[in-house]
């Protein structure tokens, strides 16, 4: 029988499937943080179990952590304790932890697929919504909450039912200064925050094959912002390439064998999926978002929606939207002066987006109204931003490089967009408050981000690439 | 885990569409490493000013209403997976939220702690919403095991979805590692056959 890739992954993952209940799904890797995961093992505690398989779990600390002076203790005291806390678990169940100052601390989206641990055909999950990241690989790739986080834990198993898969074609060729964070927003924007919810989304399509492993991610990373639970893309050459050599990837013998099943993951061409949709990649614009969710989103050049033309039940929802950002029904973007730009998070902190950003804003400088945060998304995504000399680009544009963590995508550490202020960020949620109590975020592409740091306000990128190339 | 069967309360309303988990509790309260006191610090932004006095305008400050049934607008829940959004409203009294339509990881991690997610139609929301408007006093009786929702006041019924592997669990009060930990030979053997 054909079967979509999703089909194919969950079936070979099956421990048990019985009519009425959700299926038993075993968990190949899970990755843990600070943030959701001491109630959990707080559980097994009362519990009195260990954890079931702890080599197929790593830990990292980011939500939680400083982005500047990462070796000095923790200023904070409840954030201190809380990543102290995450050290001790590890250190009593078992599990490996890259904390602060190990070279392979980071992002935990960021840090599984650089070291080889996201592999296709695996599942993975963590507490976090975003590890929709990894199926960029071609794996089913979930967040979860804390008691789910215990299950892992205690069992290596998950209770789940199937979802429903969606399959997005995106075809052709995107235009200049169109990249992969634009490609998301422009779905977004169009199937709503809501529109992928149930769904397990397979992209597809000549776009998206075109792309590197790191706009993937960028594209599987965002899945959830419709509602979806995963994302991914069929495995191939790209990602085999990307993979090879890489800390904890197959070697070997281990390699071929990894390789010859890795070329099996892929939807039948007669698979069914419970949704097609498809789009084509010369209609998307450098995107923005005007709005306090993901799919409030718009071309640059475009107008922001009116509130009459909204369907009745979400007039007033959409409203209060636009009265927290401060902007206007039919008013466009263009223009308007930003005061944070944040470049970084687990959609768009990779080594790939930094020389993007780079290579834009050589012998460029900042905005002197624009305060500009870079924050890498590992250590290593750092080490390589130095030894490629980016640093060195960033500090002459009056960029700010810290140092790895989630920062201000969430505001949980003391990287907070102030009150009232517009950030445009490459991040991935523009809720209210996300970045700060009463912050407005606009979010954007690494290009798109870069410009609006450059001129201090929202710019299309394309007409600042053609008068580099005129 | 907590048990549900039948609950007969008044509501809190907040007919707001796309209520994400940062509304719900704001990231700079996820420190905690224990499930309990997220209550006080629910809807935070919305129900507090900078200052940390009540916004009267909010719902939750209107001592008009109450209830152990919170009644939000479409796609309650988006947004990030944290369980402390579910913990925040069963902390601050709640034991039940009705949308017509629910986040995914949100809804998942309601029924793992006991608190039921009720989905129901959008014309039955704005027949709530109505009912409330008109007498915020205004009861609704949830029955799980009939799986349904009235308006007592109307009479008004709709039926509810609900998976009834979790519905088991939430009338009994167990949770999944209950049920998963009795398979473990069952996984030990998956592993080796791999």
């Amino acid at each position: 029988m054909s079967k979509t890739l999703v089909e194919k992954i969950w079936d070979a993952h099956v421990v048990k499937s019985e009519e009425g209940f959700p299926d038993i799904l075993y968990i190949d890797t899970h990755l843990i943080h600070e943030v959701t995961s001491p109630q959990a093992f707080d559980g097994l505690r009362k519990r009195g179990l260990p954890v079931f398989r702890p080599k197929q779990t790593v830990a990292t600390a980011d939500h939680n952590v400083p982005t500047l002076n990462q070796l000095l203790p923790i200023k904070e005291e409840l954030s201190r304790y809380q990543v102290d806390m995450l050290t001790k678990n590890c250190a009593e169940f078992g599990i490996e932890l890259y904390g602060l100052g190990h070279p392979f601390q980071g992002i935990v989206h960021v840090i599984g697929p650089e070291l080889g641990i996201t592999l296709p055909g695996k599942t993975m999950v963590c507490g976090d919504s975003h590890t929709s990241t990894h199926g960029a690989f071609g794996a089913i790739a979930f967040g979860i909450g804390t008691s789910q986080v215990e299950q892992v834990f205690a069992t290596q198993c998950l209770l789940q039912s199937k979802p429903k898969t969606m399959k997005i074609e995106v075809n052709g060729e995107l235009g200049k200064g169109v990249g992969a964070k634009d490609i998301i927003l422009y779905i977004i924007a169009k199937i709503s925050a809501a529109g992928g919810t149930g769904y397990f989304i397979e992209y597809a399509g000549s776009a998206i094959e075109s792309l590197s492993m790191e706009a993937r991610m960028t594209i599987c990373n965002m899945s959830i912002e419709m509602g979806a639970r995963g994302g991914l893309i069929a495995p191939d050459q790209t990602t085999f390439d990307y993979i090879k050599g890489r800390e904890f990837a197959p070697a070997g013998e281990e390699w071929d064998k990894a390789l010859a099943y890795w070329k099996t993951l892929y939807s039948d061409a007669d698979a069914k999926f419970d949704s097609v949709l498809t789009f084509n990649a010369a209609d998307i614009a450098p995107m923005i978002t005007y709005g306090t969710n993901p799919g409030m989103g718009m071309g640059i050049q475009e107008h922001i929606p009116a509130t009459t033309a909204q369907p009745e039940t979400e007039k007033v929802s959409y409203k209060k939207a636009l009265d927290y950002m401060g902007f206007d029904d039919d008013s466009s973007l263009i223009g308007k002066p930003v005061d944070y730009v944040f470049i970084g998070s687990c959609t768009n902190s990779r080594i790939e987006d930094l020389r993007e950003v780079a290579s834009f804003v050589k012998d460029k400088r900042k905005a002197d109204n624009v305060t500009v945060w870079i924050v890498p998304g590992s250590k290593q995504v750092e080490q390589q931003a130095k030894n490629e000399g980016l640093d060195k680009i960033f500090e002459a544009a009056g960029f700010q490089l810290r140092e790895p963590g989630c920062s201000a995508c969430l505001g949980m550490n003391e990287d907070k967009i102030p009150a009232g202020k517009y950030c445009v960020s490459t991040s991935n949620r523009n809720f209210e408050g996300r970045q700060g109590q009463n912050a407005r975020t606009l979010l954007a592409s690494p290009l798109t981000a870069a410009a609006a740091a450059v001129t201090g306000k929202i710019t299309d990128v394309r007409e600042m690439l053609e008068k580099v190339e005129g | 885990m907590k048990k549900f069967t039948k609950l007969t309360s008044a509501v809190v309303p907040l007919n707001i569409e796309n209520i994400d988990t940062d509304q719900i509790i704001p990231a700079r309260f996820l420190k905690a490493t224990t499930r309990e006191g997220f209550g006080e610090n629910l809807f935070r932004d919305w129900r507090y000013n900078g200052d940390n006095t009540p916004k009267p305008e909010f719902v939750m400050n209107n001592p008009t209403y109450s209830g152990q049934i919170l009644v939000a607008g479409k796609n309650f829940g988006c947004g990030s997976s944290r369980e402390h959004a579910a913990w925040a409203i069963q902390d601050a009294g709640f034991d039940a939220v009705i949308s017509s339509f629910f986040a995914d990881i949100f809804k998942g991690n309601a029924l793992n702690n006991g608190l039921l997610p009720i989905q129901v139609s959008d014309a039955f929301l704005a027949q709530i919403f109505k009912a409330v408007d008109n007498n915020p006093k205004s009861a609704l009786e949830v029955d799980l095991e009939k799986q349904t929702v009235t308006i007592v006041e109307t009479g008004a019924q709709e039926s509810f979805e609900i998976n009834p592997y979790k519905k088991s669990c939430l009338i009994n009060g167990y949770d999944d590692i209950d049920f998963i930990l009795n398979q473990k030979q069952l996984i030990e053997e998956f592993e080796q056959a791999r």
